[in-house]
């Protein structure tokens, strides 16, 4: 067993393995997030795409166990990090695990930070709580940590509370308190999406420097396909619970796979002719609790015969590492164009 | 003839001091734009630019300090009372959240058809039902919706009904708060399509506010970019994104996200 004490980073990978969540709704678990497997590892980006309630935050959420005190239930499945599942950790292992080695930078910096306190006590919490550190060398960090952000004068914003900083700023202090304790591994879960075009700028360029330097491993949860452009090594492609396709972020804007994928590629204005009309997806997602047994898709899809309402996995396609959950996955590229 | 004309806009709000005092902020200088029949002028911006405060000024939502604004040629900047709401039926919103802006313990006939009720009281309980429903339609949300509550949809869905409160009095104008903001990619691009969907038929100007700059080359004819209060640049949409003139604008259109992972060094040294 490692020691999970301090934050030195010396891990080789954070693992979902075939993980299923079920959250309650209406009186009864319902699953909500399907034999999902992922792997982070040091120095590389995942970004996990996918449109609301597809399950990417609760999978998210799910790679430091939390979401449990709101009902989240483990249905299968396993969090490995470096081969020790999160499942049988001790309470205090997995306070240490939390921060430590896996921390979070949240979507709202309006309402991850905590009003009452000081920018400066809620940075040095995190390094009390998981360095061996006292007072004064907390400090220290602290205005290090807020330096490497980019944060201008440090030490006045030490004494700031989070009113008195902008959205952009705030974000620079979350993840200055994300880095604080030296983890593993991040996940950031739509780090940029409550903010301004020139500020996302700033903070997706902040957050790929400083992965770069410490050789952090990051989940990147998003909707956004331009920031997976811009940040992910690699990419999973989400859909009602499920990962239905994976692969290099080359491979998936290259030849982007599954007919999801090539559909939520197609709508975005960015690609579009202007004024043209949007190519779209009819239906809408399927909600937890009402997936076909088939492919979650199959209802949405202009290539679905009934081959479509069988369970399908991810090995269903596959060309070295990328792969599709898609039967029809081999279809031509100008086939599968026409009828999308 | 413009069927909306705003000229020197400027509006200013007090901030700080609880009781009083405080520093004036101006929030709009001296904006002025005039939307013409049928086009789509979009307003851009990042937060706090005044590009919202713009729209709730020339909506007469709120009372600007100095300027004027005109609606099909008559002006409304001093207009109150019953005679500012029988105006309005020219002029509507859509704004940003859907599920802020409907009522929830509002059924959806209720909802769409309050503008009937202020506008057409002539009209009978079945008359407003039926224009309801024809409304609906033509925002593609079925007749099996009438007698629901707002929970009961989807965030693209209650979009749709906050389209179709704002059409059913058949205005001349839509002011679009960014309306498809809070939606999903897929979700996006059928509101954008139904938007100019229902444009073509109607011959509608829309007033269209947005932060995201794909979103507006895509639907927009002109653009107006603010900064600080005070528009910056404006122009056809095509030329403002070939040929940016002020540096913010620049800026803005340099801050935009890739769209191939092969485009990144580009941004990298950009």
């Amino acid at each position: 067993m490692v020691e999970y004490s301090s934050g030195v980073n010396r891990s080789q990978s954070l693992e979902l393995r075939e993980l299923s969540l079920s959250v309650p709704i209406g009186g009864e678990h319902v699953e909500a997030v399907s034999g999902v497997s992922l792997t982070l590892k040091p120095g590389r980006v995942l970004g996990l795409v996918g449109e609301s309630g597809c399950g990417k935050s609760l999978t998210a959420q799910a790679m430091l166990r939390l979401g449990e005190h709101q009902g989240v239930l483990r249905e299968s499945g396993d969090i490995l990090l470096d081969g020790d599942s999160l499942f049988s950790m001790s309470d205090e292992t997995l306070r240490a695990v939390r921060g430590g080695h896996i921390s979070m930078v949240f979507q709202e910096p309006m309402t991850a930070l905590n009003p009452v306190f000081s920018i400066g006590s809620q940075i040095t919490e995190v390094i009390l709580l998981h360095l061996n550190m006292n007072n004064e060398q907390a400090n220290v960090r602290t205005v290090k940590l807020l330096q490497d952000v980019g944060m201008p004068d440090p030490e006045a914003v030490m004494k700031q509370y989070p009113d008195a900083l902008s959205g952009g700023m705030r974000q620079r202090v979350l993840i200055a308190m994300a880095m604080a304790a030296d983890p593993a591994y991040i996940i950031a879960d739509e780090p940029t999406t409550a903010l301004d075009v020139s500020v996302q700028k700033r903070i997706i360029g902040l957050l790929l420097d400083l992965q770069r330097e410490r050789n952090l491993g990051m989940l990147l949860v998003t909707h956004d396909f331009g920031l997976v452009a811009e940040m992910a090594d690699d990419v999973a492609v989400m859909y009602a619970g499920q990962i239905v396709e994976s692969g290099s972020v080359e491979q998936i804007f290259n030849k982007p796979t599954h007919p999801y994928t090539r559909a939520l590629m197609g709508c975005r204005p960015e690609v579009s002719e202007p004024g043209s009309s949007l190519p779209v997806i009819g239906g809408q997602v399927p909600p937890p609790g009402s997936w076909p047994v088939g492919c979650h898709f199959a209802e949405r899809c202009p290539l679905a015969d009934t081959a479509c309402f069988e369970p399908v996995t991810m090995d269903a396609w596959s060309d070295g590492e990328h792969r599709a959950r898609c039967v029809h996955a081999d279809m031509k590229l100008p086939e599968l164009e026409a009828v999308l | 003839m413009s069927v909306l004309k705003v000229e020197n806009l400027t509006k200013s709000f007090r901030c700080g001091g609880i009781w009083g005092g405080g520093v004036s902020h101006k929030a709009v200088d001296d904006v002025s734009f005039a939307l013409e029949e049928g086009e789509t002028l979009a307003i851009v911006g990042e937060s706090g630019s005044g590009k919202s405060t713009t729209a709730r000024l020339a909506m007469r939502l709120l009372d600007a300090d100095e300027g004027s604004v005109h609606l099909l040629g008559e002006e409304i900047t001093s207009t109150t009372g019953k005679e500012l709401r029988i105006k309005r039926k020219d002029i509507q919103m859509v704004f940003q959240d859907p599920f802020a802006s409907l009522n929830p313990r509002m059924t959806i006939v209720e909802t769409v058809g309050e503008g009937l009720r202020v506008h057409h009281p002539e009209m009978s309980r079945e008359q407003r039902r039926k224009k309801v429903k024809e409304t609906l339609a033509l925002c593609g949300i079925g007749e099996e919706a009438l007698d629901r509550y707002p929970h009961q949809f989807s965030g693209g869905q209650r979009q749709r009904v906050g389209i179709a409160r704002a059409l059913i009095v058949e205005p001349k104008v839509l002011v679009l708060d960014e309306p498809v903001s809070a939606l999903d990619v897929s979700v996006q691009a059928q509101i954008l399509n139904l938007l100019k969907k229902i444009q073509a038929e109607r011959n509608l100007s829309y007033l269209f506010i947005s932060h995201d700059l794909s979103v507006v080359r895509h639907i927009a004819d002109r653009v107006l970019v603010m900064f600080e209060g005070s528009v910056v640049e404006q122009g056809a949409v095509a030329d403002l994104f070939a040929n940016p003139q002020h540096s913010y604008t620049q800026d803005l259109l340099a801050a935009r996200p890739i769209n191939h992972p092969r485009e990144r060094q580009q941004s990298a040294t950009a």
